[in-house]
């Protein structure tokens, strides 16, 4: 049974003679976890293949293969039906293939000309007058002005993207592999890209753009590869399929035969906050009625972080009340980093203060914080652990005076302490293990017991379920909503709007680093949300 | 009582020497995201190679070409180390510095006895009875040379773009299809060789033997400059004229009268005091190269 | 070939990358000694055996451990935290002079109040040379491994200066500080040279390895050199410990000097400026920059240096060899420890597999 027979509603491809770019039976095995099985997919000049799948499908380590930056335990690549060896992105760029990953890979102090200049460059004097003229005629080519002088850490993150795009552009590129362009733009950039995408595929270009947001790319894309678990699930034309069956195969809803190892219980709301799928998301939230009759868990006033050439967290106040979770909604990059960094107490703000709990904090350290109440989980999970230590070790770092027996640390009591926690939380994994070994999902668990075990007043978290499979963020969600219940707030940041509307009794907008409006929950839609996260076009340039 | 003016300048110059071809030996690496902490011993190998093959060639131009070998196989040792085998920087160079002083005062015991009588041919100043010009040809080669290369490299080519990259960010160096592991290793050869052909000025040149205390922490004094200079070319020299600048004005008051009580060591270690305090005000919030202390490997 | 990362490290892989860099150290010295005229495989029996057959070299092997042991111990409590002192040199040094003053200024006090002043006024020393880094560490973010890297010869030009200025030793005229008083004799051990310097640094060593292994300060510093941010954000202050942890080292290293000055020397010499520090460097990092780690490298360095006199006498072998051996046994250890992390894999992976038919 070939994979694309599996989908309902699909059809298998006809043969076609030599696509531009063909992989088959590319396999790539992680250790115990088979990344990509045997994928074959093909892509024609001219066209848009859309690849979807969830985080960990597999769709990043394809990308990778096909870029040169990691090898294939098995498989080949043939361009325009010869076989070639991709052993570096210098193979890749020589073979015509561009791609812009969701980490811009961009030299900060560098113009945009110099970035530009750097692949393919001589070692000898460089002509910088000649490379800005290539420059502007590959932005035209784009169809968006990009200025050639700009120093690129200066650049907004959706001009960075351009610069990207230009940058694979530049070599003779025939294929431009588009990694999540979209996670990190606003509405405005998002349209910007497809229709450059559009002009770019008209001049001849192949596309191969990832997404797990499936919404995003029926009108782009002219065909649709899913990946589930390192396989390709379905390889279909994009026209006239079915959105529904597509996001059930994303997410190994139980409807197809093999599946019965999939999460336990895959609700209707997590499946369409995982794909992103419009109206789906629209499942009601328990008791979602702020209720300004509790005691207010945080309380942000006038908070500012100073920056150049603007604040980049200004005059932000904002109250969670006990039993409440408010989502903050922003478009990466506009202060929600910050907001978290100086809520948490590692960043000093300039101006303002922050309550927990009705006691001041603001000039507190992060240990007396922690002591206030505040519980913290991050969108950097391996920033948030120490990786060089034990799981146990981590448990109880931020609150090691508790485990002492005079001046020394009980072991004992750790080791208690951590096997409670492991069983509580259904961390998999030993006390005595290294943290590094963990996957993403059971390092969340290991932050969410450190943090919820001390029965926080309020809960600050920022991107918790950034990375994690659908098991896993039903999880922190369910994680979320029982802390909300017994009557703590939760402040959560997210990028994720569908998230947000899903978990969030009210959400607030954070753009350019100031709040910009609030929505209840009831309200919520990503349309109202996404005008808001534009800045109503007080957004300096 | 005249201030010799033209003398101080001299002076300051030819103390600047070593500093400046020194430092930017150091620079190089550092743009790549490279510290070489490796540069005390460099300097001391190529002052001692440098001594050593002088005395045994009588050729000038033998000893200095194998200060400067010498120099490059010390860089490729920390290349070897830090980029190849992913190292602590630290330790890497500290260990390299110890490994060459070791090495070349055990050479030195062996073929020389220890002793430090042995004097060889040294070059001669240019220019003499010329004031501020008479100085000795590697002066020229450093400020006039050396220098404006580097500069006209770092700014001006595909290598100091690549360099540039690799040490900001090697990620998208690596993308750029940059092999950071070359760059690296180059820089680092070619910075060894530069800081070794500094530390042949000091035998080659100022004194026409070795000393077992002939470097003293300039090697230190290259890689604050750095910090100084904030990886720029420029203010890298100016950095090692200002630290020449007041070496010279110590040696200068040492022969005055007025301050022949003071100890001369307490004046020796003035400028070192100075590129602290310096250090303690430029150094104040400079941005590193992105990349700086870290080994790259692929995810 | 490429390095490619291992997912799981088995357990004897650690030790056997430190067999394989011993091996290797040999086989890399083996060429220079056979040069200098020495047989290779006698020379190293003389490095490292020969001092351990005899009592009075076990002794010495001791004496040329101990003040190993604060360098050592200084460097690794600050190299623990992610504050990288390579000033220990001068720390060493600054105690040293700090003991000196107090002994100079009160030459007649009795051993009972002199030593324990003594020892006090050299740590003070150290830390006091410590200061400065670790002050624009924290003050202004400035570089310490410069700045600390600077005060080193700083250091050796004030003992110079001290020694050939108002310190001059003023019955014989040279540049050694005067003999200390009776009282500023810490007590020799076993009837040796061995001095109760040694005592002290054994005690700290126990001490530091207490506090690093079982106390949440231990746990804390770990946390702190080795993920700043995630220690940080878990409420470790990683700033306020590496201020103090700088500080501490400097003292350490101080009451190295102070004990090596009052156990051995018993006056300041010229001689002490050794490499002591550095050499602590070497010592705390092939000691894992673990308290029991110093210990027993400081032994094999204490060991190696007396072979490497011995050797001089007995095989022309100059005394540097030992300071050769132990660096290329540094670079090839922590080079060993930096491969194993690695797994080397031949040529290009196992592609293109044909998928024809």
């Amino acid at each position: 049974m070939t994979p694309a027979a599996v989908a309902p509603g699909g059809e298998v491809s006809p043969p076609r003679a030599a696509p531009l770019v063909e992989l088959r039976g590319i396999t790539k095995r992680f250790g115990s976890l088979l990344a990509n099985d045997a994928i074959d997919l093909s892509v024609d000049a001219g066209q848009v293949l859309a690849l979807l799948g969830e985080n960990g499908a597999g769709k990043s380590t394809l990308t990778r293969i096909l870029y040169g930056l990691s090898r294939a335990d098995a498989g080949e690549i043939r361009i325009a039906g010869e076989p070639v060896t991709m052993t570096s992105p210098a193979d890749a760029l020589a073979a015509g293939i561009g791609m812009v990953t969701q980490e811009f890979t961009l030299v900060g102090p560098m113009t945009v000309t110099e970035n530009l200049m750097l692949a393919g460059s001589p070692l000898g004097r460089v002509d910088r007058k000649a490379a800005r003229e290539r420059v502007l005629a590959a932005s035209e080519r784009l169809g968006v002005p990009v200025d050639p002088d700009a120093v690129v850490e200066r650049l907004s993150v959706g001009e960075r993207q351009r610069v990207e795009i230009l940058k694979a552009l530049l070599g003779d590129c025939r294929l431009l592999v588009l990694d999540e362009p979209t996670a990190v733009l606003v509405p405005v950039d998002v349209d910007l890209l497809f229709a450059s995408i559009r002009r770019l595929t008209a001049q001849g270009l192949a596309v191969v753009f990832i997404s797990h947001k499936l919404h995003e790319v029926v009108d782009l894309a002219d065909r649709i590869g899913v990946l589930r678990r390192g396989r390709l699930v379905a390889d279909l034309p994009a026209e006239g399929l079915d959105p529904v069956a597509i996001a059930a195969l994303m997410v190994g809803a139980p409807e197809s035969a093999d599946d019965a190892a999939l999460p336990d219980r895959v609700d209707d709301e997590a499946l369409a906050t995982a794909v992103g799928l419009d109206g789906a998301a629209s499942a009601p939230t328990a008791e979602a009625v702020a209720r300004p009759d509790r005691p207010a868990a945080l309380e942000v006033s006038g908070l500012t972080l100073a920056g150049d050439p603007r604040p980049r967290v200004d005059d932000v106040s904002l109250t969670v009340r006990a039993g409440e979770i408010v989502g903050v909604a922003g478009v990466s990059g506009n202060g929600q980093t910050e907001l978290v960094a100086l809520l948490c107490g590692t960043t000093p703000p300039t101006a303002g203060t922050v309550h927990v709990g009705g006691a001041e904090v603001t000039g507190l350290d992060v240990a007396a914080r922690l002591r206030a109440g505040l519980g913290r989980l991050t969108e950097d999970r391996r920033g948030s652990v120490v990786l060089g230590m034990s799981v146990e070790q981590n448990l109880v770092v931020e609150d090691l005076d508790r485990f002492r027996t005079g001046p020394f640390l009980s072991r004992r009591r750790v080791r208690a302490h951590a096997q409670a926690l492991i069983e509580r939380f259904d961390i998999r994994a030993a006390p005595g293990d290294p943290i590094r070994s963990l996957s993403g999902g059971n390092m969340q668990k290991v932050l969410l017991a450190r943090a919820i075990e001390r029965d926080p007043t309020v809960l600050v978290a920022s991107q918790p379920t950034r990375g994690l499979d659908v098991g896993a963020c039903q999880y922190v969600y369910a994680q979320l909503r029982a802390l909300r219940d017994a009557g703590s707030g939760v402040l959560l940041v997210s990028e994720d709007l569908d998230e947000l509307i899903g978990i969030a009794d009210r959400v607030v907008v954070l753009s350019g680093g100031r709040l910009v409006g609030e929505v209840a929950a009831a309200d919520a839609t990503r349309e109202a949300l996404g005008v808001l996260m534009t800045g109503s076009g007080e957004r300096a340039a | 009582m005249d201030f010799p003016v033209i003398a101080v300048l001299a002076a300051t110059l030819t103390i600047a020497t070593p500093l400046v071809v020194g430092a930017l030996g150091a620079l190089l690496g550092e743009r790549t995201g490279v510290l070489n902490l490796g540069i005390e011993g460099t300097l001391y190998a190529g002052a001692f190679v440098g001594f050593l093959v002088a005395a045994r060639t009588g050729s000038l131009a033998v000893a200095t070409l194998a200060a400067v070998v010498a120099g490059a196989l010390a860089g490729a040792l920390m290349a070897l180390l830090t980029v190849t085998l992913g190292v602590n920087q630290h330790v890497a160079g500290i260990g390299t510095t110890l490994l060459l002083v070791a090495a070349c005062d055990f050479t030195n015991r062996q073929l020389f006895g220890g002793g430090q009588q042995t004097v060889t041919a040294k070059f001669d100043r240019l220019f003499s009875g010329g004031g501020v010009l008479a100085q000795y040809p590697m002066t020229y080669v450093g400020f006039l040379l050396l220098a404006p290369a580097v500069w006209w490299v770092l700014r001006s080519t595909g290598a100091g773009l690549r360099l540039t990259a690799v040490g900001e960010n090697p990620e998208a160096a690596d993308t750029a299809g940059i092999s950071v592991a070359r760059t690296r290793w180059t820089a680092l050869v070619v910075g060894g060789a530069l800081m070794a052909l500094g530390g042949s000025f000091l035998t080659l040149s100022l004194l026409g033997t070795f000393t077992l205390d002939i470097v003293s922490g300039r090697g230190w004094i290259c890689i604050a400059l750095v910090i100084f200079g904030r990886w720029k070319v420029v203010p890298v020299v100016l950095g090692a004229l200002l630290f020449g600048l007041f070496d010279a004005l110590q040696l200068q008051l040492a022969i005055t009268p007025a301050f022949g009580s003071v100890p001369n060591e307490l004046l020796i270690a003035l400028p070192y005091l100075v590129v602290i305090a310096a250090l303690a005000v430029r150094g104040r919030g400079v941005r590193y190269p992105g990349s700086y202390l870290t080994a790259y490997r692929r995810a | 070939m490429r390095f490619v990362l291992r997912s799981r490290e088995p357990r004897w892989l650690a030790p056997a990358a430190v067999g394989l860099a011993v091996l290797a150290t040999l086989a890399l010295t083996a060429g220079p000694i056979r040069l200098a005229g020495a047989a290779p495989v006698s020379a190293f029996e003389r490095y490292v055996v020969t001092p351990l057959t005899t009592g009075n070299g076990i002794a010495e092997v001791l004496l040329a451990a101990t003040p190993l042991l604060f360098t050592g111990l200084a460097v690794a409590v600050a190299f623990r935290v992610g504050y990288y002192n390579i000033g220990a040199e001068g720390q060493f040094l600054a105690g040293a002079m700090a003991t000196t003053a107090v002994a100079l200024a009160l030459p007649d006090l009795p051993a009972g109040a002199a030593l324990p002043l003594a020892l006090v006024g050299g740590a003070l020393g150290g830390a006091a040379w410590a200061f400065l880094p670790a002050f624009l560490r924290r003050r202004a973010g400035i570089d310490e491994v410069v700045t600390t890297l600077l005060l080193n010869p700083v250091a050796v030009l004030l003992l110079q200066g001290l020694l050939n200025g108002p310190w001059r030793n003023p019955d014989t005229g040279f540049p050694d500080s005067a003999t200390f008083g009776e009282g500023f004799r810490l007590p020799a051990l076993f009837g040796s040279r061995v001095h109760a310097g040694l005592l002290v640094g054994l005690v700290l060593v126990a001490v530091t390895a207490v506090v690093l292994r079982a106390t949440p300060l231990g746990v804390r510093l770990r946390a702190a050199g080795q993920s700043p941010a995630a220690a940080e954000f878990s409420g470790v202050p990683v700033g306020l410990l590496q201020w103090r942890s700088a500080l501490v080292s400097g003292g350490l290293a101080g009451l190295g000097g102070a004990s090596q000055v009052l156990g051995v020397q018993h006056q300041l010499t010229g001689s002490l400026a050794a490499g002591y520090g550095y050499t602590g460097v070497v010592v705390a990092t092939l000691g894992g920059l673990s308290a029991v780690g110093v210990l027993a490298v400081a032994l094999l360095l204490g060991d190696v240096q007396v072979g490497a006199q011995g050797a001089s006498i007995a095989l022309q072998l100059p005394s540097q060899m030992g300071g050769v051996l132990t660096s290329v046994l540094l670079l090839t250890v922590v080079a060993a420890l930096s491969v194993r992390h690695f797994r080397l894999v031949r040529g290009t992976p196992r592609t293109p597999r044909p998928v024809e038919g």
